[in-house]
């Protein structure tokens, strides 16, 4: 109703104190988040534009960022598939087990990276149990990414379909729907948000990734480096400036990346309300 | 039926990509014995990573906690110019390669950065505590926002404009009808944030300068365990971040009872 | 809930501000990552003599370039142990480290090793020398010689080990394209290298005489291979200016070539430089061994090297790494 409607465009906070709370929260994020990218940023430039550019379009820079990024989409999106299918298993289902599975979701996340990476060797490298040799191939990249991203649509949806009403789909079904159509009538578009939320921290995950993917990557430039395997082989080599620009690349293209996904939300969203 | 189908392939998945390597991880902690296992974890060193790692945990998690839902409420509840690039930027540390976001910290707080000055009056913010709540702080950042915006989003403001005609205050509204709607967002953040905080290896390592007793978590000891030829002394330490994190989640089920699942 | 966190951070803070408060001085260590079992051993024994009483230690390990940066970057060292000189030029830039640091009878180099072949049992395909690692079939792996400065010990020893054989230097860069080219995958470092080569990955691992002595003594077999011609892999100690103040971390630095301290290093693997402690282990000398000193064979040292082979842009090393995956 016009009046509803009217009333949700006035800006208004549910906590006390609104504007001190933001306050203090942009004042947080920018001693935590702010100040130490501006830093970066700031060395990024100390050459000038042009070595920055020069730095950041090197041919094996630009190859490690298109593999970087190939691998991070291909990751995100199999995360979006698998991780909504996980939590509605996990919420809705009911199986002898459940609650264990449920506490071990967050463990790729608990594990240090190179116990991760360790672990993938050792399972699909020479020698593993399953008799696969994947190890130092892009399959094997995806992998390590897809273990340590786990936990984001998975614990992202959760919350959604714990709250969820389910007098809708209820109706629905006695009106006849199969489940598929409830799904993607009913449920999906409110699963959405927390889908793409899921989704954008699997993507942010999977491009600033190391230490899972370096030792399981084969590191053989324009074949299997990652942009974060070679910035740190810049750094290690002295060049500070060049590995400050590549990442500040790397970053403003996921800054880009991140805001489309909240404008596809946005965009998708609209008809709600 | 579609649920069977479901279920299969969704624990298919989980066991190829989660189930078998945790697996694999205890088998490998366990492997040389119990014993060898328990020495790895119960020698001093490691007695003191645990301290240290539950301490900036213990730092870090509440503070993004609090942090996680006051920005939530903010993007979801206000409108203020910037809106959608503070939402993608806080995601941004976790696209930051961990030897980057050390590097960053190096530059801000290091010999000859923009605030290296601290150092010279002997507030000590690198290889030292501070830098490595920090650095920790700057990894988990993301996980309540990201949590907790979704389930804003969904729940609408009906009620609380209910409550808020009513008389209600603010606070009683966010304590009465906001919070028990995000809860279980918030329970999840913070599960996620803490399993990031005692896990994080790579920006914590290059901040903390691996100190030996002093600056070294338990991730870093298990890196030095890993260095020494001892790989099973760091699975067994790998183990003991791996109960940390299933007894979060224990925890905060125990702690907000479930109430029905659907059928 | 608030408060009970303020409080948290205030007394962590202060925690971690305070310095440590203890009677007698400290010393601060910060070095590699190898060397660390030795250290403790010549830590303990330097507590039990006169200069060492009562004197405590801080002791950092990790990757030698991350360890040169950290000390740029503040963290407090007297003394420094790190895997190349150039790490160390590092902190002589930044005037952490004096000018002079090699201005001792064995100009600041701690302990030594060569780079040897690390080969399946057996040997099954029979690796012997460099010319064998470009057989057709073979897979040698080695780090990447820009994560890891060690690695960069692996490609001077091959390019000097052709060049004593008389190639020119054109014939020897050639010589090491063809072996990247037998390089499925480069890990970061020579510990990760080694994992992966003790996983069944490669036919032969670059790597030093100490990492497969050391890893032998704590259960992972390895066998290895002594090429006739190869590098001496020179470890660089140095007294910061911090270090050079206090007479407790002096003491300690010259402890470093005391026979107990060079017995440490031997045993962990490493070829002391000290003669007299040298001759009780059998150390097998490769006919052809040369330093990256050695002019003759186009080393000149490491600041000329580094240029030549290892800038990032223009380097030997970085052309070779672009052709690889073309």
């Amino acid at each position: 109703m016009a009046t509803d409607a009217a009333v949700l465009e006035r800006p208004r906070a549910a906590v006390p104190s609104g504007a001190l709370a933001r306050g203090v929260a942009t004042g947080y994020l920018s001693l935590i988040v702010l100040l130490p990218l501006a830093a970066l940023v700031w060395s990024s430039r100390a050459g000038g534009l042009g070595a920055f550019w020069d730095q950041a379009t090197r041919p094996e820079a630009v190859a490690a960022l298109k593999l970087t990024l190939g691998v991070a989409a291909v990751c995100a999106l199999i995360n979006a598939v698998a991780g909504t299918a996980i939590a509605w298993t996990l919420v809705r289902d009911r199986f002898v087990g459940k609650g264990v599975v449920d506490a071990l979701i967050d463990l790729p996340f608990a594990l240090p990276t190179i116990v991760a990476g360790l672990t993938l060797l050792a399972l699909y490298g020479p020698g593993g149990p399953f008799g696969v040799n994947i190890a130092f191939t892009r399959t094997a990249l995806l992998l390590a990414l897809l273990f340590v991203t786990l936990p984001f649509v998975v614990r992202a949806v959760q919350p959604v379909l714990l709250e969820l009403d389910t007098e809708m789909e209820e109706a629905a079904a006695s009106l006849g729907a199969g489940s598929f159509a409830i799904f993607r009538r009913i449920v999906f578009p409110n699963l959405l948000p927390a889908i793409l939320s899921g989704v954008a921290l699997a993507f942010a995950r999977a491009v600033g990734e190391f230490g899972a993917v370096v030792l399981i990557s084969g590191n053989i430039p324009f074949k299997s480096e990652v942009s974060s395997v070679y910035i740190f082989g810049q750094l290690q080599s002295g060049n500070e400036s060049g590995a400050a620009a590549v990442s500040v690349l790397l970053l403003g293209i996921s800054l880009g990346v991140l805001l489309a996904i909240g404008a596809f939300r946005r965009w998708r969203t609209r008809h709600d309300g | 039926m579609a649920r069977y189908f479901l279920r299969f392939g969704a624990l298919g998945y989980l066991a190829l990509l989660l189930l078998v390597p945790v697996g694999l991880v205890f088998y490998r902690a366990f492997e040389h014995g119990f014993g060898h296992a328990w020495d790895a974890v119960s020698s001093h060193q490691a007695v003191h990573a645990l301290e240290l790692t539950l301490l900036i945990a213990a730092i870090a998690v509440p503070a993004n906690t609090v942090f996680g839902i006051v920005l939530a409420l903010a993007l979801v509840r206000t409108r203020f110019p910037g809106r959608g690039l503070v939402n993608a930027v806080v995601d941004l540390p976790l696209a930051l390669s961990p030897v980057v976001a050390g590097l960053a910290l190096f530059l801000l707080y290091g010999r000859g950065g923009w605030l290296g000055g601290l150092a010279d009056h002997g507030i000590k913010v690198l290889f030292a505590l501070p830098g490595m709540v920090l650095a920790t702080m700057f990894v988990s950042l993301p996980f309540v926002v990201r949590e907790v915006v979704p389930v804003l989003r969904e729940i609408g403001t009906d009620q609380e404009q209910a409550a808020e005609t009513l008389g209600a205050s603010p606070f009683q509204v966010f304590r009465r009808i906001t919070f028990p709607a995000i809860r279980w967002a918030v329970a999840y953040g913070v599960v996620l944030t803490t399993a990031r905080a005692i896990g994080e290896f790579g920006a914590v390592s290059v901040v903390s300068g691996r100190i030996e007793g002093k600056t070294e978590t338990l991730p870093l000891y298990v890196q030095a365990r890993f260095e020494a030829f001892d790989t099973p002394g760091a699975y067994a330490a790998s183990v003991v971040l791996a109960l940390i994190a299933i007894a979060t989640v224990v925890g905060l089920r125990a702690f907000h009872p479930r109430e029905e699942t659907a059928a | 809930m608030k408060a009970i966190w303020i409080a948290l951070v205030s007394i962590a803070l202060l925690a971690g501000s305070a310095a440590g408060a203890s009677k007698g001085t400290t010393v601060d260590l910060v070095a590699y990552s190898t060397p660390k079992d030795a250290y403790g051993k010549i830590i303990s024994a330097f507590q039990g003599t006169a200069a060492g009483n009562s004197v405590s230690f801080n002791q950092s390990y990790g990757a030698s370039g991350d360890q040169a940066r950290a000390v740029a970057a503040g963290l407090a060292a007297d003394v420094v142990n790190l895997s190349l000189d150039p790490d160390v030029d590092l902190l002589v830039r930044k005037g952490i480290v004096p000018k002079n640091w090699k201005a001792n009878s064995h100009k600041g180099i701690v302990s030594d090793s060569i780079v040897v072949f690390v080969v399946r049992d057996g040997n099954p395909k029979h690796i012997k020398g460099w010319g064998d690692l470009i057989k057709p079939g073979v897979k040698v792996i080695t780090p990447n010689p820009f994560t890891s400065g060690g690695a960069r010990w692996n490609v001077m020893a091959a390019y000097g080990a052709l060049r004593r054989q008389g190639k020119s230097h054109k014939q020897a860069v050639q010589y090491l394209n063809k072996l990247f080219h037998h390089v499925p995958v480069q890990p970061d470092s020579a510990r990760t290298a080694l994992q992966v080569f003790s996983q069944g990955q490669g036919d032969v691992l670059l790597t030093y005489e100490n990492d497969a002595i050391y890893a032998e003594k704590k259960g992972v077999h390895t066998q290895y291979q002594i090429p006739k011609a190869t590098i001496l892999i020179e470890t660089p100690a140095a007294l910061t200016k911090t270090g050079l103040k206090k007479p407790a971390a002096k003491a300690f630095y010259k402890y470093l070539w005391s026979s107990t301290a060079q017995k440490a290093f031997a045993d962990q693997g490493y070829r002391p430089v000290l003669k007299s402690v040298a001759k009780n282990y059998k150390f097998v000398q490769p006919p052809g061994i040369f330093t990256i000193n050695s002019a003759k064979w186009g080393l000149n040292g490491w600041p000329k090297v580094n240029r030549r082979f290892f800038d990032p842009n223009k380097g030997i090393m970085a052309k070779i790494e672009r052709s690889l995956g073309h």
